[in-house]
């Protein structure tokens, strides 16, 4: 049987988290009452003019220049034609004659080494609106909240050959995004999207196959999906002698299968022309240098510096980078509590055996770290055990409650009362003579017995090194 | 001196000496378009109780000297293409016949922040597309000169409201001669000012990259002090100029003594009417009397023009009314199907016949396979006309032109061969290709009685220049009559 090999490339969009749209100061915040962050401009209106939001523009740049791209610094906004109700002016403000950026690279890792995935050109454009069905009233509305907020489109090289690549692309795209502050790349919000261009071939050819693209990905398991499945698809037509059109299918995650939307032939003509209200953008070289100051340390740098500045391991230094919301959290409670390696396994530890419990992203922990710094140290005094710690924490991890009053409501804290711990070794002494003998035969090991009775009658709030003391020195 | 008679610039100065009050100048001027109206129809609509709310504002602003310009308290006519809050803006198209913007543009808020008092809307070509105002939707605008002829076009209704003597002022917008072409049939003067000088927002676009928003009045100084008003930075349209405020009014001066005047040989070929010629070389003579050299020379380009122009002004078109589609506000058809059935039907039934085939023209040459060969040659011409006129502002200050081949067209003459209509904009459109500003200024009477007038082109951002040649050229020339003085002689 012949061998095939598959080959990717992506289209990746991703939203900007500027607090203003791109072309007029209309908010992006996500989720407000429909048509309520609109304008003139971004609905469209009769005589409505784009202005551009400057920081768009930083943001795309401090993008292009962490993707070790070339900058156009003469770049121009272009107008691409179509009909649709969700693009109020039936033309959407993208780039395509001369993008701000062009020619560069992103590093992934892969089970051979570290590999280049070629970046062809990324470009600014504005996103559209959302249509609404009403089932009730059957009918759509359109709500333009969305329209004319940012987006990159970041356009791979085919370079990628496996559904575990293009993860490990996409990864990267929303780390250094995630780094970058400008985006928080949800693929379930629609803050980051990709579609895929597919192709196979046989193994060893270096002719491309006909590539299909899909839409409609919305989590990393429905892409791997859709690879694997559209992979098969093509395969099986190859083997029948079949050809592969040209077209653009649609994956429907809960079949598992997809379906062909538009071939190459209604492939539409979207009349691309230079936007006459916008004039080109110059980006300086003093711009540059302004965005590449600002750029902040990025996963490699801050890893290294974990490892000198806090002596972690190179394994724990890269787990708690891949995700710079955690980083932040490792480092301010590492701070806080001057106790950086117990930090780390907070979070390496508990931190993401919650998050795997809670199903939610490493991005989504939202806890103080100065209360993580406070259950650690309390530990360190002796103020609560290890076993309340790790209850108080999740309390932390869920609601991000103030640990002190929580461990003095619930009483967890540790008994420093030694004439209450005196009277309970008093009484476990007297409860167990048999125990006590055996000790004082030598056998020191009947001791953690002793100290555990001590514990369960002190409802663990005791100090067991203080109990382990006292009982030593009754007996 | 009636009020119809005056002025802007005279009607304000009276305004502010208290000789004529706010709601007189208003009520003379409705007075006026109640009466001309059934012949002229140069008004789309008009909201007297709007009027009425405003002249109170006015007064209020003008007692406590909030409103001090030259032309506060004085009414002034827009053109329908241009954005006015909670005033039905249509463009002279069914597309939006009941669309009135929740905005203003930029223009009409300098104009209220002067104290001016909007009147009423004008009548057009449908979004600013003809050159007879012919096109537009809801009935033709008649020359004040002449009820049998055009007033000429896309700023017909405004440039015939001044004719007319039904306000003083009026705002037009040009995107290849739209107001001077107009202002030459109807003897009136206006202006298109440098592309950038005055904001677009609001302005509903044609041709992004040609439109420009001018001033339509009685003469060179009302021109200028309204120019003064509307100039200026917009930081809500990224091709406004910054830092641009400007003092027209103030510096007008009467003198061409020393000042370079080239003429184009090309603009004087057989296309150009035996009339209008000889109106030019009398202008020349009294330029040329007055201490002005004037030169004719040559001129690369000047028939790639046309081509070049309709070419970029229907591809912005075809892209700037794709936003029309029945979705949103305006015309929608209740006959459609589908989404897309839906789209076809509203715009084939609320655009007109010219405004669709400006749309085809510029989505063929925008479509893939066409673009080089149309759209990116189109753009290389343009560039080429910018160089021409380039080289000639190096040796010339003001460069004069006719505003058309002929005098004003008679009614139903233009419409039925579209190509004739298009090369009628050959002296203008170039101006706009160019970005620079131009001004007509009419300048006598043929034998039929129709105004002649000519225009005077400056480098880009040099309207000081051609107001100034405006401002002598009236003096030098005398004062012409009225239209409403020749109305006699006519049926």
């Amino acid at each position: 049987m012949k061998q095939y090999e598959t080959v990717i490339g992506l289209e990746v969009h991703v939203e900007l988290s500027t607090e203003t749209k791109i072309f007029c100061g209309c908010s992006t915040k996500f989720g407000g009452a429909p048509n309520t962050h609109t304008c003139p401009v971004c609905t469209g209106m009769p005589g409505s003019l784009p202005v551009l939001n400057k920081k768009v523009v930083d943001y795309a740049l401090a993008f292009g220049l962490a993707a070790n791209c070339h900058i156009n610094q003469l770049c121009r906004f272009d107008r691409k034609n179509y009909f649709y109700p969700d693009n109020p002016q039936n033309y959407q403000i993208s780039q395509l004659y001369v993008p701000i950026c062009r020619d560069g690279y992103i590093e992934i890792e892969t089970p051979a080494g570290k590999k280049k995935v070629r970046i062809h050109e990324m470009h600014m454009e504005e996103d559209a609106g959302k249509l609404v069905h009403d089932e009730w009233e059957d009918c759509t509305l359109v709500d333009y909240n969305r329209s004319g907020v940012p987006l990159i489109e970041i356009v791979s090289e085919p370079d990628m050959r496996s559904a575990d690549e293009v993860i490990a692309y996409l990864e990267k795209i929303r780390m250094i995004c995630q780094y970058l502050g400008i985006s928080d790349c949800k693929l379930q919000e629609g803050s980051m999207r990709a579609d895929v261009n597919l192709s196979v071939r046989e193994a060893g050819s270096t002719e491309f196959g006909t590539r299909t693209e899909m839409k409609n990905l919305n989590s990393f398991k429905a892409i791997a999906r859709a690879i694997e499945g559209e992979r098969e698809r093509q395969i099986e037509l190859l083997m029948e002698g079949k050809e592969v059109l040209q077209e653009t299918r649609r994956w429907d995650d809960n079949k598992e299968s997809s379906f062909a939307m538009r071939s190459k032939e209604d492939a539409k003509d979207y009349r691309y022309f230079p936007d006459p209200d916008l004039p080109p953008v110059y980006i300086s070289e003093e711009w540059m240098e302004e965005v590449l100051d600002k750029q902040p340390e990025m996963q490699p740098e801050k890893a290294e510096r974990y490892k000198k500045e806090y002596g972690l391991s190179d394994y724990d230094a890269g787990v708690l980078t891949q995700s710079k919301v955690i980083a932040d959290v490792f480092e301010e409670t590492a701070v806080l509590c001057g106790k950086a390696k117990k930090a780390a396994n907070w979070m390496i530890g508990e931190t993401f055996r919650l998050v795997r419990e809670r199903g939610i992203s490493p991005d989504e922990i939202h806890f103080s770290p100065k209360h993580l710094a406070y259950i650690i140290d309390a530990v360190d005094k002796g103020e609560i055990n290890q076993q309340s710690a790790k209850e108080v924490f999740e309390k932390v991890f869920d609601e991000d409650i103030e640990p002190k009053a929580y461990i003095e409501a619930k009483g967890l804290k540790i008994v420093q009362d030694s004439g209450l711990l005196e009277q309970v070794v008093c009484q476990v002494i007297e409860k167990f003579p048999d125990t006590v003998r055996e000790y004082k035969d030598g056998k020191e090991k009947v001791l953690g017995f002793l100290v555990g009775q001590v514990m369960k009658e002190m409802k663990g709030k005791a100090n067991p090194a203080k109990v382990n003391e006292m009982l030593r020195s009754k007996i | 001196m009636e009020i119809r008679e005056m002025t802007a610039c005279t009607l304000g100065q009276k305004i502010r000496r208290h000789e004529i009050g706010v709601k007189e100048a208003v009520k003379a001027s409705l007075d006026e378009i109640k009466k001309q109206e059934p012949t002229v129809h140069a008004f789309l609509s008009y909201d007297e109780k709007m009027i009425t709310a405003r002249v109170k504002d006015v007064e209020a602003g003008m007692k406590s000297g909030k409103y001090k310009g030259p032309l506060a308290g004085v009414p002034v006519a827009v053109k329908d293409n241009i954005c006015t809050k909670g005033l039905k803006t249509t463009c002279a198209s069914k597309m939006l016949e009941n669309f009135a913007p929740v905005y203003n543009a930029h223009v009409i808020d300098q104009m209220e922040e002067a104290g001016m008092i909007v009147i009423g809307k004008t009548n057009m070509d449908e979004f600013a597309m003809g050159s007879t105002s012919e096109t537009s939707a809801f009935g033709i605008t008649r020359n004040p000169w002449n009820k049998d002829h055009v007033p000429g076009g896309s700023s017909g209704g405004s440039c015939a409201a001044v004719a007319s003597g039904e306000v003083s002022l009026a705002l037009g917008s040009d995107t290849g001669g739209s107001i001077r072409q107009p202002a030459a049939f109807c003897g009136v003067t206006g202006i298109k000012p440098t592309y950038g000088r005055v904001s677009r927002y609001g302005l509903i676009a044609y041709a992004s990259s040609l439109d420009q928003i001018g001033a339509i009045g009685r003469d060179t100084a009302d021109c200028a002090a309204l120019l003064d008003v509307i100039s200026g930075a917009d930081a809500k349209d990224s091709t406004s100029v910054p830092g641009m405020k400007t003092d027209f009014y103030e510096n007008l001066r009467e003198s061409v003594a020393g000042m370079r005047f080239g003429v184009p040989k090309e603009y004087l070929s057989e296309g150009l009417d035996r009339q209008i010629q000889k109106s030019l070389m009398d202008m020349i003579q009294l330029l040329t009397q007055a201490g002005a050299t004037v030169e004719f020379f040559s001129m690369d380009h000047v028939d790639d023009v046309i081509p070049a122009y309709y070419i970029v002004a229907c591809a912005e078109a075809s892209s700037n009314l794709e936003r029309f589609d029945g979705v949103k506000y305006g015309y929608r058809s209740a006959a459609g199907e589908d989404l897309h059935d839906m789209y076809k039907k509203t715009r084939n039934e609320g655009f007109g016949e010219e405004v669709q085939r400006r749309i085809l023209l510029g989505s063929f040459v925008l479509s893939s396979g066409y673009y080089d060969a149309y759209y990116l040659k189109a753009l290389k011409v343009r560039a080429l006309v910018k160089q021409q006129f380039d080289k000639a502002f190096k040796k010339y200050d003001v460069i004069i032109a006719p505003a058309a081949p002929t005098t004003a067209p008679k009614i139903g003459d233009s419409l039925g061969d579209p190509l004739k209509m298009y090369l009628s904009d050959i002296y203008t459109a170039g101006v706009n290709l160019a970005g620079i500003p131009g001004i007509t200024v009419p300048f006598a009477l043929s034998d039929e009685g129709m105004p002649i007038g000519f225009q005077l082109l400056g480098d880009c951002f040099n309207e000081n220049k051609i107001l100034q040649a405006a401002y002598t050229l009236e003096k030098l020339r005398g004062p012409l009559p009225a239209a409403w003085e020749r109305r006699s002689d006519r049926s």
